[in-house]
């Protein structure tokens, strides 16, 4: 039990953001804190994409002449006889995937941003209630 | 040498224009409106041919800088995608012409940056369609997303509030999937749709593939406005300036749509989300439950884009409820109910355009005789549309939901057919207090207006003909004939095009 918890504890924690996210989204009455929610939800997925990609004694996934200046005797025996053993190496998808997603969720803010800017001209508040007092 | 390149004109076109229409209208203001509708028509044109080509020949991949699928990312266009596309760019096409006069009363001079955001709408929606890649997939969704954002809050007062909670609810949908993903993918270590599906048989018993899958069906529900998930859905309809709506609405829902089609039944086999685990059964009752839930709210509406939005939801239902069928004729049923439904809500709201272009509001109530004599053309389109919803033959509406219910006998669930046949009716109720007021309540003369009831029944040939402009006019009576020989040629399509997507084992 302790082994599990102690060999998942990044995915422990980044749970806890998970959550932590949702619950500024659907608890806090203020528009922008709701965002910030938002902005750490998303985060919490990018973090957890991230670790799944991570190992133990793994390094960068480049391939350039000798390995050896990692101190790694491995990958330097590969980078030796050119054959690449995945093991040896952190899988560089996930992060490549996450710079994609990070694009998407800046831009997500900016529209955010945009619109709370013409909700606040508009209604002069960016509390929940008093915005659903002034639509009415 | 092009066919090859089919699946990825359509999308690459869109982009193109959406650079270039905010970029040529800061030139000459009217370059916007042209280089969209130029697009369209040319991605109309190649949509209709890739379906006919991929009918005849099969399907068509493409693979994206020569790498090989596993590795690279490929466009795959097989039957149902390019029915798809073909959907979303004829549809798309009607309306853009139909746009030009509302964005000039409704949006007026902010048409430059309508018609960027409208192309930049429609490559995400292509790009869900075409992509073989579920993380492309997800990257296109959140593009059609921040597109749908925009266009919603750009209309009435209330417009930008109604777009920041889709904002949050559809980003939050759009994180569940990619949770999903991130599940999917440690399981079988590939992106790609055929190499996943290929590998998921061998993990179908993981506990991590069941939450993958769920927590995608969850985000996606939330963009198809599957019930309870339709919360963002009746506000962002209804305060949307008509044009936005007209894009939004028919085609938004039916992409979200398409995406659960796809993974359930092509990433992962039919017989694992209907018997392995009972989400088939789970998305059947949801769906139903939107059906009777959407069709009461609607009734309650007064305003005809609310009411609108309403049905939407119980629309978007039937096609859950025949993807939750699990057989052939339901799955037949919901294809066709998202040709069907995207002509139907096209129209209508269109006609909700053409009302509020030219008398200034939709609100039922005060809807009366004089209309019909006003615009009667409109009004004409107004009730094909209406009496293809209800279900009425030869309307296109009556035959989704005939090939519903019989997937509904054959999977022995009568309580389908009856929720079916029961919404039909309320259908009736929303649809018929509409045309009741249009055709047979007595008009207000210009007297009565000001207060004065001495006249009761106006003399209707007194109204002046109100009909709007040829370029509003002629996209509805298309949209509107549409539907009739749609249902005309029903048969056809369904022998011709979506026989070929039922998958093996459904």
């Amino acid at each position: 039990m302790l082994d599990f918890f102690l060999g998942h504890y990044a995915y422990l924690f980044l749970v806890a953001l998970f959550v932590v996210g949702l619950y500024g989204v659907v608890t806090k009455r203020n528009l922008v804190k709701k965002l910030i929610g938002l902005n750490i939800f998303q985060s919490a997925i990018i973090l957890i994409y991230v670790a799944g990609a991570s190992k133990w004694n793994a390094t960068v996934p480049i391939l350039e002449g000798s390995g050896a200046s990692y101190g790694d005797a491995g990958v330097a025996q590969e980078a030796a006889h050119g054959a690449i053993e995945a093991a040896h190496y952190i899988n560089p998808l996930p992060h490549t995937l996450m710079l994609t997603a990070i694009v998407v969720g800046v831009a997500t803010t900016g529209v955010a941003l945009a619109l709370l800017i013409t909700i606040h001209r508009r209604y002069g508040t960016l509390d929940e209630s008093e915005l659903l007092e002034r639509m009415s | 040498m092009i066919d090859q390149n089919l699946p990825v004109l359509v999308p690459v076109l869109f982009l193109l224009a959406a650079l270039l229409a905010p970029l040529l209208g800061q030139w000459r203001r009217g370059l916007s409106y042209l280089v969209a509708l130029l697009a369209s028509l040319v991605n109309t044109a190649v949509a209709l041919y890739s379906l006919y080509y991929v009918v005849v020949n099969g399907i068509v991949r493409h693979k994206f800088g020569g790498w090989v699928p596993p590795i690279g990312i490929e466009y795959v266009l097989d039957p149902l995608a390019a029915f798809m596309i073909a959907v979303v760019t004829v549809v798309s096409l009607v309306v853009l012409v139909h746009s030009r006069q509302v964005v000039k009363v409704e949006l007026a001079g902010r048409d430059v940056p309508f018609y960027g955001v409208v192309m930049l709408l429609l490559a995400g929606f292509c790009g869900i369609v075409v992509t073989g890649d579920l993380f492309n997939l997800y990257v296109f969704l959140e593009i059609s997303s921040l597109a749908t954002y925009a266009l919603i809050a750009a209309g009435e007062k209330p417009a930008p509030v109604a777009a920041f909670r889709y904002l949050i609810m559809g980003t939050i949908g759009a994180s569940f999937y990619l949770f999903g993903l991130w599940f999917i993918y440690n399981m079988t270590g590939s992106l790609n749709m055929a190499d996943i599906a290929a590998i998921l048989p061998g993990v179908y018993g993981e506990t991590g593939v069941i939450i993958g899958l769920l927590l995608m069906v969850v985000g996606i529900g939330i963009k198809m406005a599957l019930f309870p998930l339709h919360g963002w859905l009746p506000d962002a309809y209804t305060y949307a300036s008509s044009a936005s709506t007209a894009f939004i609405a028919p085609i938004g829902t039916k992409i979200g749509a398409y995406v659960l089609i796809r993974i359930l039944l092509y990433v992962f086999e039919p017989g694992y989300f209907s018997s392995q685990i009972p989400l088939a059964d789970v998305i059947m009752w949801l769906a139903a439950a939107g059906i009777l839930y959407g069709s009461v709210m609607a009734i309650a509406q007064k305003e005809l884009k609310r009411m609108l939005a309403y049905s939407s939801i119980a629309q978007v239902g039937y096609i859950g409820l025949g993807l939750g069928l699990a057989n052939p004729l339901g799955l037949i049923g919901a294809v066709l109910h998202v040709l069907n439904h995207a002509f139907m809500k096209a129209c209508l709201f269109l006609v909700a355009g053409n009302l509020r272009v030219t008398i200034g509001h939709s609100d039922i109530s005060r809807f009366d005789a004089a209309l019909r004599r006003k615009m009667p053309w409109t009004m004409a389109a107004f009730t094909v549309g209406a009496l293809s919803m209800i279900g009425i033959p030869p309307t296109a509406g009556f035959f989704s939901k005939w090939y519903l219910v019989l997937g509904g006998i054959d999977r022995g669930a009568w309580i389908m057919v009856v929720v079916i046949l029961v919404s039909s009716l309320l259908n009736a109720v929303y649809f018929f207090r509409v045309l009741e007021n249009t055709y047979f309540r007595p008009a207000l003369s210009m007297d009565e207006a000001m207060g004065d009831y001495d006249h009761p029944d106006a003399d209707i040939e007194s109204f002046p003909r109100e009909e709007v402009a040829p370029s509003m006019l002629v996209p509805t009576l298309v949209l509107g004939t549409g539907i009739v020989l749609l249902g005309i040629f029903n048969a056809f399509i369904v022998s011709a095009v979506i026989r070929l997507m039922v998958p093996a084992g459904l």
